[in-house]
């Protein structure tokens, strides 16, 4: 007879647990069929965070998500064209009597880099952080823009 | 299979035909409660929402994150909000659950019942 109810955890040892994480990782390939490949293809178990890119006339966009990241542990740099975000994202320090029951987060040092599609002027590159997501605007040298040339037709 | 703030696998609600991003989830256990972790960039405070009905905890994170201007060049993003569903341990205080989201990770403590807290009765003379 139970005097105190206490239930002891048993997720990670049950089986119904273990099919139930599998299932969820399946879910997960199937939601997204590039996780766990890097660029190159390979499997990797450190972090590679979602970029997203775009262009209008004037400027080049990018969009990272980094959640979890401090603005300082972010590293921005532009060198012959490329533009490489870094950084690493600590794990927490575990704690005795923990029991982590399940992990899905990546931690350690990640680097994207970006092969900007037009020469940009590096000297006005404007980022922002916030919510987890950096934003970067990356105005483009004017010598690359396309020109009009007018030509006068007497 | 009662124990843990274990996911309960609907990742879509039948009910609708909205599509979610599942956060990415940390899981664990301390000596006061639990603690749950979630991924939810572009979700800001006020795009969260809690709510817990018949030991289910549910959790949305509304992203508030604007779309880039221009044509896109390169597209990894999910321009969904996030949302996922956990089963709550009986043990689960529910009542004390609290909450909070900073660079985009919400920290949920889940904190455990008194009445099941490990403890240790001085046997009186």
């Amino acid at each position: 007879m139970n005097i105190i109810r206490y239930q002891e955890p048993e997720l990670s040892s049950s089986p119904f647990g273990r099919l139930e994480s599998l299932r969820e990782e399946v879910n997960r390939l199937l939601e997204n069929p590039f996780f766990g490949l890097n660029r190159s293809g390979g499997l990797v178990s450190g972090w590679n965070p979602v970029v997203d890119v775009t262009q209008d006339k004037d400027f080049v966009y990018i969009k990272a998500e980094l959640p979890g990241l401090k603005k300082e542990e972010i590293d921005l740099s532009l060198h012959e064209g490329v533009l490489t975000i870094a950084g690493e994202r600590q794990r927490e320090h575990q704690q005795e009597g923990e029991k982590v029951y399940r992990e899905e987060r990546t931690f350690g040092r990640f680097q994207r880099s970006i092969a900007l599609p037009i020469a940009v002027n590096s000297d006005a590159i404007k980022a922002a952080y916030r919510d987890g997501i950096l934003t970067i605007e990356l105005p483009k040298a004017e010598e690359a823009k396309p020109k009009q040339i007018e030509v006068n037709l007497s | 299979m009662s124990t843990l703030t274990h996911r309960k696998e609907r990742t879509t609600a039948p009910t609708q035909t909205q599509a979610w991003s599942i956060p990415r989830a940390h899981i664990r256990e301390e000596a006061e409660g639990y603690l749950l972790l979630l991924e939810m960039p572009g979700v800001a405070k006020e795009g969260v929402e809690i709510t817990v009905e018949n030991q289910e905890l549910t959790i949305v994170g509304h992203r508030s994150d604007a779309n880039l201007k221009g044509e896109p060049l390169h597209r990894e993003s999910r321009p969904h909000d996030y949302r996922r569903v956990f089963d709550l341990d009986p043990a689960i205080d529910t009542g004390r659950i609290t909450a909070k989201i900073e660079h985009g990770v919400a920290t949920l403590r889940l904190p455990k019942a008194e009445k099941v807290k490990p403890r240790k009765i001085v046997v009186s003379d």
